[in-house]
């Protein structure tokens, strides 16, 4: 059975608006939190749950709290004190803060907030306090929602306090697209599957009838691009997450395998790898139909691409040596130049939406890795080192990673990770079952 | 306050387990993914069976090699000399890879096994009508272990046969 639900919140989703003008005053040394090479010791933050304002925001305020905690103590960069440490109750939105109860437990950073319910709908209100500074940090802030959205009100809460500690582009008001997979190893079963990017919400956007695989979002979020064996060979679909309806990106004459598809930056066309007589090479389309240009050509395996944020450039793998290793070529063509050094082989690069790196696959005597490097193949990082990972997909803000790791023997199974770009905080996504691929979108909306 | 750090990243080595070889997968010996009833019985040289267990279905590739080796050179003849007598069948080849490789790659391996055995068996005769590929990469092992017992199993292009399709 197919699923379906709507993607979007009701009515207008989320509106924010300032509360109230920045308290202006002298700050010498403001709260922040660089992440450079990885933070050591995780910033301590206080978090008392949300004010209810009146009795039907009650649940909304408890749930709230605890997601907006979770996103922070997820990125690895905060830790949460529990609220039995606290001193001070926080018993009105507009109460002054006690700076120095909050000083002696150590907390940096506070996040006081109310929810309020108006006529079916929540308000969430929040401020953050810098604790040692004796200030606001950023201006209060409201957001105004439908209850069915009340987890993505707290996730741009979370992206708000990120942001503002950090300097980053918060992460969390995100969705992934992935392929939730069942049964036995030699008989698995792929649907293809949308979640919030902490794995709540989990939606299958297709049945298990046709195999799926490697599902990417558009640069807007509100398409989906696949390969599937709906005809009986490996074809590149496309998606509105509106409606859910498949259709074939392009009318390809019988025989051709069409796959490894994603999407170019403007989001009006999408690249993939066409098979012809064995031999696979790269092409352009537009999503909306139209000539096919050819991007590479030769007799070795070219596929992966990836654009550079400006659309400038295209990264992607060729086997034309030998093994697989990366190349960059200019996007309408011309002669591509080998980026990846190292030994082993490189596949599935992905250009950061920041432009600043690459993420890659890499094997290597019997393993795999997650690793990163500069768009001229210098600085090559490796973060993860297991049996099998591989296909990483990069978080908006460029800083963190989801991958696929997959166990090893007869009772092996895929799961999706996350890991951040210094190799910090390797974590599992929890997904409701075996899942693969993941795309990270941009944030929503 | 600022907070700045610089450490080296760290590479985390995750503890696999390795599991015992497993043999026999669920398709093993059904001729490939689509094989399913109407083989006939071995005994009549004519049918999908005797072609699947006495000809040979499918023929094996070293690691990352589309190449023909001797021994599927000399299986790929026995099926065109059967193909070539059995005119009513066609055959899709179905290219796949082991689980050692990333997924697109695969997809691209696959079809690239599937290939070379398409071309070897027109360049014996086999009409490329009756011929037709796909590749299931890394997609649907047969043998489930993680080491080269299972691998060199799955590294295989199948020539699954259907019947009354002929020229």
């Amino acid at each position: 059975m197919l699923t379906r639900r709507s993607l979007l919140l009701t009515g207008s989703a989320l509106a924010a608006t300032p509360l109230l003008p920045a308290r202006v005053r002298a700050q010498a040394v403001p709260l922040r939190l660089e992440i450079t090479e990885g933070v050591i010791e995780p910033l301590p933050f206080a978090l008392p749950t949300f004010i209810a304002r009146n009795g039907g925001a009650a649940d909304a305020a408890a749930d709230i709290s605890r997601v907006i905690a979770a996103d922070l103590r997820g990125t690895g960069l905060f830790r949460q004190i529990p609220e039995s440490a606290y001193i001070s109750t926080i018993t009105s939105f507009d109460a002054p803060i006690l700076y120095p109860d909050w000083q002696a437990i150590n907390a940096q950073a506070l996040i006081v907030g109310e929810v309020e319910e108006q006529g079916g709908r929540l308000v969430v209100r929040f401020r953050l306090f810098d604790v040692f500074s004796q200030q606001p940090l950023g201006e209060g802030l409201q957001f105004v929602g439908s209850r069915d959205g009340w987890r993505r009100m707290a996730h741009n809460v979370a992206d708000q306090v990120y942001e503002r500690i950090t300097g980053e582009t918060g992460y969390f008001d995100t969705r992934v697209v992935f392929v939730h997979e069942e049964g036995p190893k030699n008989a698995r079963l792929k649907r293809i599957a949308l979640m919030d990017y902490d794995g709540a919400n989990v939606q299958f956007l297709t049945d298990s009838r046709n195999l799926v695989l490697a599902p990417r979002f558009s640069p807007t979020g509100d398409r989906i691009i696949y390969t599937s064996y709906e005809s009986g060979q490996p074809r590149v679909y496309l998606m509105d997450v509106a409606n859910l309806q498949p259709r074939p990106l392009e009318a390809v004459s019988a025989g051709n395998m069409t796959f490894s598809p994603r999407f170019t930056p403007d989001g009006g066309s999408v690249v993939f790898s066409m098979e012809q007589g064995g031999n696979s090479d790269i092409y352009r389309v537009a999503v909306g139909g139209g000539a096919r240009t050819q991007l590479t050509n030769a007799p070795s395996i070219e596929t992966a691409p990836s654009f550079s944020p400006d659309g400038s450039r295209m990264v992607f793998e060729s086997d034309r040596t030998g093994g697989q290793q990366i190349y960059v070529m200019p996007a309408g063509g011309g002669e591509p130049a080998r980026i990846s050094r190292g030994t082993g082989r490189y596949g599935t690069p992905v250009w950061s939406p920041r432009g600043d790196y690459i993420a890659f696959t890499k094997q290597e005597a019997g393993r795999f890795h997650i690793g990163v490097m500069r768009t001229d193949g210098s600085e090559e990082r490796l973060l993860t080192a297991s049996f099998l990972d591989e296909g990483p997909t990069w978080a908006p803000n460029g800083r963190v990673l989801m991958f696929t790791r997959e166990t090893a023997g007869t009772d092996g199974a895929p799961a999706v990770y996350s890991v951040d770009i210094s190799g910090r905080n390797l974590q599992r996504v929890a997904t409701p079952g075996m899942a693969s691929d993941p795309s990270w979108s941009p944030r929503l909306p | 306050m600022t907070f700045r750090f610089r450490t080296a990243a760290l590479l985390l080595i995750a503890a696999i387990s390795v599991s015992a070889c497993a043999r026999g997968g669920l398709n093993d010996g059904a001729g490939g993914l689509n094989g399913q009833g109407g083989f006939g019985t071995a005994s009549d040289p004519t049918s999908i069976a005797f072609f699947n267990q006495s000809v040979g279905d499918r023929v094996l590739f070293a690691v990352d090699q589309s190449t023909l080796s001797v021994e599927a050179q000399s299986i790929l003849t026995a099926q065109a000399q059967w193909l070539m007598t059995n005119s009513e069948y066609r055959a899709l080849i179905e290219g796949h890879a082991d689980e050692q490789g990333t997924r697109e790659y695969n997809l691209a391996l696959g079809a690239r096994r599937a290939s070379a055995v398409r071309d070897f068996l027109v360049s014996q005769g086999v009409p490329d009508s009756r011929l037709s590929t796909v590749s299931y990469g890394k997609e649907r092992p047969i043998e489930i272990c993680s080491n080269e017992a299972c691998y060199s199993q799955n590294r295989r292009a199948v020539t699954v046969l259907s019947a009354g399709a002929g020229v």
